[in-house]
């Protein structure tokens, strides 16, 4: 026997399967969207306003076709389903930029479907990301509170309760202090304190965080529900008027069209949310105390026999978690309005959870993800204001369907920690 | 640096597992612990590294009692260790891993890694390592990552470093390079402490050898004792390591496999394009490191695969596509490389783990209601046919060692008339005592014309059992090769060596090669 192992030649081996998931999705989007928003699109002109009053300088609006641009998008999208289709043919994967073009695409021709079939076709573009980066200022803390839990392998359910117990602890400081600054305060030990209670029980006593996390939701909501209708609505003028934080605007930088508003006007709750993602994400992958994080979350054991203090490192991350998320719950009761009522996080913490996911455990995926969730939010908002064609449910339904469909894996799969909610227990 | 154990115990509930034990590590020496599995060692080396805290006794360094919390304390004596299971991250770098713990820092804390690539390149150089600093951990082969372990005790400047286990998941050709670079260790002062049950490497690079059994040190031997009395010391009786079985008498071939691939869920072609036979009445040993598209070949078999090319017939039927009820129906009894997660169900009892496969059929059924009484008729015959030490057949399977769980999984996969046999690490983890016992089933099943499939990475077992000899490398079949093949030339073929090239470089005759490719 001289030869090497003989293997048959190239055309006869089995080629490798190819998944047809994404080809076959991109297709079936691509010509629903060529029919619905291309042919079946409205006749009239959607009209996107790029710049506001305070603007430096004035860009033109936007004026599109809604039929043609509808179609063009449309067939945009079918050539790039047929890409993906013509890849998948030659057992090649789609590459990673064709989802998200089609992606982009994809909602620049629901935009202009929707506008242009509104009673009043136009709305403003910069208004319209404004809005988003708003809304997404809690669920981008909620993200950040659940990257750092999750880092280092604890699984944060209770990131709606984070956010509420700051709102609520926001709200009755500020009013009875009369500073929303010491309310700001106030939030993150709040949000701190739903964490103790995390920790304690994950961490100390390895009750299944997934359990500990949703119990913790129930009991803040009924805590702070209670308080609300016992404490609140007896005395609103002193115990829920906390009044709000400032709007810093920098002077000049903030009459840039479109991105002024979004960096540079903002509440202090606005600007500690761009540090926080900042902070964290050269904290977590720059600095000895990130590397120990995640040594701690992939694999505690290793970490543990390199004298680091598995379960130290987690507790202090939970709670620091605990402290960004619930700073983030103060945006609903000093920022977006000024008082407190029931609910007020209204799930968001789950789709900041959600957000944690689509941007793979990274701050600023998860910061980006939670834009897009934001920005879902603010045009079900704006859109239900022009008076589009879809019933108002199913454009409340939008944030939702947007969070199922990004975390379900328009990107593929993503990879959690490896000691995601597994408990660290020595020996 | 010398290292001192003064009776130490360490007692898990009412289990110790260590007794007593006195251990003197001297500067400069390689000090094996000889033992079989479950003899303690590891629980003895946990508690030196400060993972856990003994139940009595102390430990000396230097003649001065030190107290370990932690293993940072054992760190900071001068203690390393390269575990059995690396602890290593597995998404980290080279440098992030040899960093963690031991981070050199720039202002705010801040990571410098340049300053630990340096260390590693240092090293490296050394002992011709050939580490990259920057390469992922999980993309590295298991000898590399052994190497970044030894690395990471090294850069913590430890003058003793125990190595557990540390050959179980080598080629023999690294497990060779491994065995020169604890020399040159050794010859630049680092104790070693080895901790290992192959009487081989044992006898190859130790000063001192203390035998452990059932958590006691039973004494110390020279390396130069007999590899029979090692083997009795570790064991505490006479052991045959060497089995006599009559030469193979194969009949037709039955078992035949032909361009099998298999892809994995991750997308990789883990099995690729295998092609075999085996025949009546012998004995075909797959051999390879772990991790070479072993366990998805013989999962392939089975029908658990779900990405599967080619085409597996016995008896001329085709096995591919149908279900595992009715593979294992056709005639294959299968033993799982890993019986506590799929050889058994370790909360039922021996009695229902022995019908695990059959509960359904005559006599253990009858209609949709169980026999109880039949399930437990058979449970006693087969636990003393296969010597299965239980107080009772209605204990739970978790409850056995490691041993006689083999031998309830051996003795179900063996209670029925078979027409293929395939057994995956039939011995891993089992004691000296009982895998005599379990080889020797395995030969009088081959005696009986059944086909055999032997998975084993354990060099010893391949060439104990085998008739012929399949090496695996990265899902590819380097060559069937006979029994008699010596071990150098097996140990190149599980690298990766075509057969006729690992020949020549060992200068051995030909005759004993059989050209069975397809």
């Amino acid at each position: 026997m001289s030869a090497p192992a003989p293997t048959l030649p190239a055309k006869l081996r089995p080629l490798a399967p190819v998944s047809w998931k994404t080809p076959i999705m991109l297709s079936v989007i691509g010509l629903l969207s060529l029919v619905f928003f291309g042919f079946a699109g409205s006749e009239q002109s959607a009209t996107f306003g790029i710049s506001t009053g305070g603007d430096v300088f004035t860009l033109p609006d936007l004026v599109v076709p809604g039929i043609a641009t509808g179609i063009v998008l449309g067939l945009g999208m079918c050539v790039l389903a047929g890409y993906s289709i013509f890849l998948a043919r030659e057992h090649r994967p789609t590459p990673g930029w064709v989802p998200m073009v089609f992606a982009a695409l994809f909602i620049f021709a629901f935009l202009v479907w929707v506008v242009s079939g509104a009673r009043t076709p136009q709305i403003s573009l910069a208004g319209l990301i404004a809005g988003s980066v708003t809304l997404a200022v809690p669920l981008v803390f909620g993200s950040l509170s659940g990257v750092l839990c999750e880092r280092a392998g604890v699984v944060n359910i209770a990131i709606e309760g984070q956010l509420l117990g700051g709102a609520f602890s926001a709200a009755i400081i500020a009013s009875v202090t009369g500073s929303p600054m010491l309310g700001l305060l106030a939030a993150a030990v709040a949000g701190a304190l739903v964490s103790v209670v995390l920790a304690i029980f994950s961490i100390k006593y390895v009750v299944n965080q997934i359990i500990v996390g949703v119990v913790l939701n129930v009991l803040v909501s009924g805590i702070t529900g209670f308080l609300f209708t016992t404490v609140m609505q007896e005395d609103p003028e002193l115990y829920n008027s906390p009044g709000r934080l400032p709007v810093i605007d920098i002077p000049g930088l903030s009459a840039i069209p479109i991105i002024g508003p979004i960096l540079f006007r903002q509440s202090i709750v606005g600007y500690l949310m761009y540090i926080a993602v900042a902070a964290v994400w050269i904290g977590l992958f720059k600095t000895r105390w990130g590397l120990r994080v995640r040594a701690v979350g992939e694999h505690p054991k290793a970490a543990d026999t390199l004298g680091i203090k598995v379960n130290t490192t987690r507790f202090v991350n939970v709670v620091l978690g605990g402290a960004i998320a619930g700073i983030g719950g103060s945006f609903f009761t000093l920022v977006a309005i000024d008082s407190f009522t029931k609910e007020i996080s209204g799930g968001r913490g789950f789709i900041a959870l959600a957000a944690v996911i689509f941007g793979r455990w990274n701050p600023i995926g998860a910061f980006f993800a939670a834009l897009l969730f934001g920005f879902a939010d603010n045009l079900q908002s704006i859109l239900t204001i022009i008076g589009t064609p879809v019933p108002s449910q199913f454009m409340a339904m939008l944030p939702y369907v947007v969070t199922v469909f990004a975390v379900a894996g328009l990107v593929g799969k993503s990879r959690a920690p490896a000691a995601d909610g597994e408990p660290y227990v020595k020996g | 640096m010398k290292l001192e154990l003064q009776g130490i115990s360490k007692a898990f509930g009412s289990f110790y597992a260590n007794e007593d034990i006195d251990l003197v590590v001297e500067a400069g020496q390689i000090h094996c612990l000889l033992g079989e599995n479950g003899a303690g060692k590891s629980t003895l080396m946990n508690v030196l590294y400060g993972l856990y805290e003994p139940t009595a006794g102390r430990i000396l360094v230097d003649g001065k009692p030190v107290v370990f919390r932690g293993p940072g304390d054992a760190m900071a004596a001068g203690i390393g260790m390269v575990h059995q299971h690396f602890m290593l991250v597995p998404v980290f770098t080279v440098a992030e891993n040899v960093a963690l713990g031991a981070e050199a820092t720039k202002a705010g804390g801040i990571l410098d890694l340049e300053v630990t690539r340096k260390k590693i390149r240092e090293i490296s150089d050394k002992y011709g390592f050939d580490v990259d600093p920057d390469a992922v951990v999980e993309d590295l082969p298991v000898g590399v990552q052994q190497r970044v372990e030894i690395i990471k005790a090294l850069v913590r400047n430890a003058e003793v470093l125990i190595l557990d286990e540390p050959t179980a998941v080598l080629t023999p050709q690294e497990t060779d390079e491994l065995l020169d670079i604890m020399r040159q260790l050794k010859s630049n002062g680092t104790s070693i402490v080895f901790i290992s049950h192959k009487l081989r490497e044992v006898k190859a690079v130790s000063d001192v050898i203390t035998v452990i059994r059932r958590g006691r040190v039973v004494g110390d031997a020279p390396p130069e004792a007999e590899t029979t009395e090692l083997a009795s010391m570790m064991v505490g009786r006479e052991v045959k390591l060497t089995m006599d079985k009559e030469p193979a008498n194969p009949g037709e071939a039955t078992f035949k496999v032909k361009n099998l691939s298999v892809i994995s869920s991750t997308g990789q072609r883990v099995v690729d394009d295998l092609s075999f036979e085996i025949h009546r009445g012998e004995i075909l040993a797959i051999a390879g490191v772990q991790g070479n598209g072993q366990t998805e070949l013989t999962e392939a078999i089975l029908g658990i695969q779900d990405r599967v090319t080619g085409s597996i017939t016995l008896e001329g039927k085709e096995l591919l596509g149908r279900s595992v009820k009715q593979v294992l129906g056709s005639g294959i009894g299968f033993v799982p490389e890993d019986r506590t997660v799929d050889g058994l169900v370790p909360e039922f009892t021996i009695a229902e783990n022995l019908v695990l496969d059959l509960y359904d059929k005559a006599p253990f059924a009858k209609g949709i209601s169980m026999r109880p009484a039949e399930v437990k008729k058979n449970a006693e015959s087969r636990v003393a046919e296969f010597d299965v030490r239980t107080p009772s057949a209605e204990n739970l399977a978790s409850s056995l060692s490691g041993g006689n769980q083999q031998k309830v999984v051996m003795a179900r996969e063996l209670s029925r008339p078979l027409r293929l046999f395939i057994a995956s690490q039939p011995t891993r983890g089992v004691d000296v005592g009982s895998i005599e016992f379990l080889h020797r089933r395995i030969v009088e099943e081959r005696d009986g014309g059944t086909p055999v499939m032997i998975v084993s990475t354990e060099l010893d077992e391949v060439l104990q059992l085998a008739d012929r000899i399949a090496v695996l490398y990265k899902g590819r079949l380097i060559g069937i090769v006979g029994a008699d093949t010596p071990r150098d030339v097996l140990g190149l073929m599980m690298a990766g060596v075509s057969p006729s090239e690992a020949e020549v470089s060992q200068q051995d005759n030909p005759d004993d090669m059989e050209g069975d490719f397809a």
